[in-house]
């Protein structure tokens, strides 16, 4: 009865924060209107790049997970966690980082120059290569942990049975995609839709204008507020719709009570395998880690010449660990079909429309700028739930139907059943998801452009502050600051998580 | 219970603030930064003021549309001539109350409500290491060799985007689609903002940049470095103006006009140019510092008042859109 009533009050927070700040704008703008011609190209566009993105991170990220899962390494463990950095960077950084390889000067043109060809990243394309380059990350380890979390004994009953690795990946691997990846598909698909700055820029002009565009011209240049809570609905029930459909793709996982231990496999140990997954493993390490590469080798210069950075570091920390905490109470609770709808909202609403939003909500009773830190925590708790959710969804049911007989059998209440039986297991999820959401949080600059406060400025705005001031080359230290800052949290909270776990 | 003697230290510290009359003041994010004009200003202003000048960082218009009477705001500082006619509608400004005759623009200012406290001109600015001969007119870099790119910003998110367009216009009237037309393969990239735009010029990816005539000064006063130069078309330059004004509603309306006052003393216009890498707006070129003096400069101004830019703007950024979406 009470987990019920927390799972409730988790929905009502969440729901009341992203639909408060619509229904606050709705009254203020007197409104809805009506969609424009333009506004159904940039829908079109959204959606076209959105599913292309989301296809293609999924698609990579099957056989990098399988790989992954399968094969020891040196360095394995270091590879997974640098593998979520992109997902982390402010979106200029990243984008210049690509750039640095992809871009008209960039490594791959100077490489390709010698044999007179050259590459153009401009384009659909190039927004759909930037789309995954920062999402394949996210992708693998949401299905690098589906997979963990099959029992090692199906394996091993699985070898001793004699099954090739084709049925194996019949009777194993294919429910378990099935019950991962459209959820996946589908969180990714989400975050692309809100995509403007790397849409805009990667695709090389207005052909590549998105819903998130129009949203920000609309309320920053024109004011017209009914219209961009028009467009903003538009685009969350874009996000709806995509969750309805990966419902119907999506299979329950069920692989019964294990002994909950991961032990090697024995099959895959032939040659063209071991040959396929690490050359897929190079391959992808590669397209993540070289633009990567790109932002240390341009930050490495003046990371030390960053001036009274300090203080910026310190709110971006507390920031980000407190969108973690709050993200973690919201996401244990909602760790289920009703949690994962309602944190996917709070992804595909435009970020503008929510500051926007808050900003009408809070003005009455505070000054926006005293409480700026408070809510851009709050808001970057929102923005990482739907992937602390994704991340422990699939594990947690598992959890809840595989020991809930035994726990009713002994009596277990609710708190107890908590500490003894649901953390515990959910440890490795937990860990990972509150590192995402710690990196995440580290990297993002939220609702700064109503929330501002000029003394408590985060890394982030500071980055954005010194490219604002000509300064270049210190925002790229400042970028590579952050990026080693995200990392090492991501690190510890990760590691955290995975402690005793033989992966 | 050590929250109390804390809790006391606050209440007199807020008694001791509260002696000080507050000026505040809007500005964007740039302006308040730590190597922006804004820790200087407020400085010098407060040596005299006997008051305490607070930044607000943020988006100005909206946050103030959203606020309406109720704006907590004395003084708005960063507006540009692209939004004053919104601005203006809402009825939040009083005169500015100074002398336009106190201004040194390439145009004539005739508003008396809204103050420009620095300008400069849009251009683009390219790299001479990789560019010998840049284009000298939209014509010319329409023709220009395929291989010439340029990184420009949205119109639709960025207000140097808007200026170039509106600029495009008003030279080419009814042939602008056509220019956008023939300029479009050189358009490297469209990026939200000038920040992006201008930190893919810096990496080299592009060899010149939709900026302004007064940022070589920047490089050649901060980094010494000659090489980045702003092109100077001869069809004329769009002149960009920067903003302040009075808010009506303000509880501290002795404050404020000795504000707008402080915007035309030579200490504030002294702190413009190298804070903020423009021109300063009542400074006669020969009292600019000596890097200002000697950049390249337009022969003609180019400028839509708000009514034309407004009438202008739709059609404008719809024949950029069409042309570059093709």
């Amino acid at each position: 009865m009470a987990s019920r009533l927390i799972s409730v009050i988790a929905v009502l927070a969440v729901t009341g924060l992203i639909f408060g700040p619509v229904v606050a704008l709705l009254a203020f703008g007197g409104g809805l209107s009506w969609p424009v011609a333009a506004d159904w190209q940039a829908l079109r566009f959204t959606l076209l790049q959105a599913t292309l993105s989301a296809a293609f991170s999924v698609a990579l990220a099957i056989p990098t997970a399988r790989a992954l899962a399968r094969r020891q390494f040196i360095g394995r463990g270091i590879l997974i966690t640098l593998l979520g950095a992109p997902f982390i960077l402010p979106v200029i950084v990243a984008v210049l980082g690509l750039l640095a390889v992809f871009g008209q000067s960039g490594l791959l043109n100077s490489a390709l120059a010698p044999f007179g060809l050259s590459l153009n990243i401009y384009g659909l394309h190039g927004v759909v290569i930037a789309h995954v380059f920062f999402n394949l990350p996210l992708a693998t380890r949401m299905i690098l942990q589906g997979w963990l979390a099959i029992p090692a004994e199906r394996f091993r009953l699985a070898s001793s049975l004699g099954l090739s690795s084709g049925q194996i990946f019949r009777s194993l691997e294919w429910p378990l995609l099935r019950a991962v990846a459209p959820s996946a598909f589908v969180v990714i698909f989400v975050i692309c839709l809100s995509s403007f700055a790397v849409a805009l820029t990667l695709g090389g002009g207005p052909k590549a204008t998105t819903l998130e565009l129009s949203i920000y011209q609309t309320l920053r240049f024109d004011f017209d507020v009914a219209h961009a809570v028009m467009l903003a609905l538009l685009q969350l029930s874009l996000a709806l719709a995509a969750g309805a459909m990966s419902l119907r793709f999506a299979a329950k996982q069920r692989f019964g009570a294990a002994m909950d231990r991961i032990i090697p496999r024995w099959d895959a140990r032939s040659w063209p395998l071991v040959l396929q997954d690490f050359a897929c493993i190079g391959l992808v390490a590669a397209f993540l880690l070289l633009p990567l590469a790109m932002v240390v080798v341009k930050g490495a210069p003046t990371l030390l010449d960053l001036g009274n950075v300090w203080p910026a570091v310190w709110h971006s920390l507390t920031v980000a660990l407190a969108s973690t905490a709050l993200c973690l109470i919201w996401a244990l609770p909602l760790a289920n079909r009703v949690g994962e709808w309602v944190a996917l909202c709070g992804i595909a609403l435009s970020p503008l429309v929510l500051g926007m939003g808050l900003f009408l909500i809070l003005r009455p009773y505070v000054s926006p700028l005293s409480v700026a830190l408070p809510v851009t925590a709050v808001v970057n708790a929102l923005m990482a739930l739907p992937f602390a959710v994704r991340i422990l969804r699939p594990e947690a049911e598992v959890i809840q139907s595989d020991y809930h007989r035994l726990s009713t059998a002994l009596g277990l209440n609710g708190f107890v059943w908590l500490r003894r039986v649901f953390l515990p297991r959910l440890r490795r999820p937990i860990g990972f998801a509150a590192g995402l959401t710690a990196a995440l949080s580290m990297g993002d600059l939220g609702v700064i452009a109503l929330f501002a406060d000029p003394d408590r400025v985060t890394l982030p705005l500071y980055i954005y502050r010194l490219m604002g001031a000509y300064r270049m080359e210190q925002a790229a230290g400042a970028a590579l600051l952050l990026l080693m800052l995200s990392l090492a949290l991501f690190w510890v909270f990760d590691r955290g998580g995975r402690a005793n776990a033989a992966t | 219970m050590k929250a109390l003697p804390f809790a006391a230290g606050l209440f007199a510290a807020s008694a001791a603030l509260a002696d000080t009359p507050v000026l505040t003041v809007y500005a964007p994010d740039y302006f308040t930064s730590e190597w922006g004009p804004g820790p200087v200003i407020e400085a010098s202003f407060e040596e005299s003021c006997a008051c305490d000048l607070q930044f607000k960082p943020g988006d100005l218009l909206p946050r103030l549309l959203l606020e309406g009477n109720k704006t907590s705001a004395d003084i708005v500082i960063g507006l540009n001539t692209d939004v004053t006619k919104k601005a203006r509608e809402s009825g939040l400004f009083a005169h500015h109350g100074q002398d336009n005759e106190q201004l040194e623009l390439p145009i004539e200012w005739t508003d008396d409500v809204f103050l420009p406290f620095d300008w400069s001109y849009v251009s683009f600015v390219y790299d001479t290491t990789k560019l010998e001969n840049p284009p000298t007119s939209f014509e010319a870099l329409a023709q220009a060799p395929d291989d010439l790119k340029v990184v420009i910003q949205d119109p639709r998110s960025s207000i140097s985007g808007l200026a170039l367009v509106l600029w495009v216009k008003a030279v080419y009237g009814d042939r602008a689609e056509e220019i956008w037309k023939g300029v479009a393969p050189h358009i490297l990239t469209v990026t939200k903002g000038w920040s992006e735009a201008y930190g893919l010029f810096t990496d080299g990816e592009a060899p010149m940049v939709l900026s302004f005539t007064t940022s070589p000064a920047y490089h050649i006063a901060a980094e010494g470095d000659e090489t980045k130069k702003a092109v100077i078309f001869d069809e004329g330059h769009y002149a960009y103006f920067e903003l302040a004004a009075k808010v009506a509603g303000t509880d501290q309306p002795e404050l404020a006009d000795a504000f707008m006052a402080f915007i035309m003393s030579p200490t504030f216009q002294n702190a413009i140019p190298e804070t903020n890498w423009s021109y300063p707006s009542a400074l006669a070129k020969s009292d600019w510092p000596q890097v200002f003096q000697d950049l390249a400069e337009p022969g003609k101004a180019i400028f839509l008042n708000e009514d034309d830019s407004a009438a202008l703007r739709d059609d404008a950024i719809e024949e950029w859109r069409r042309a570059l979406s093709q």
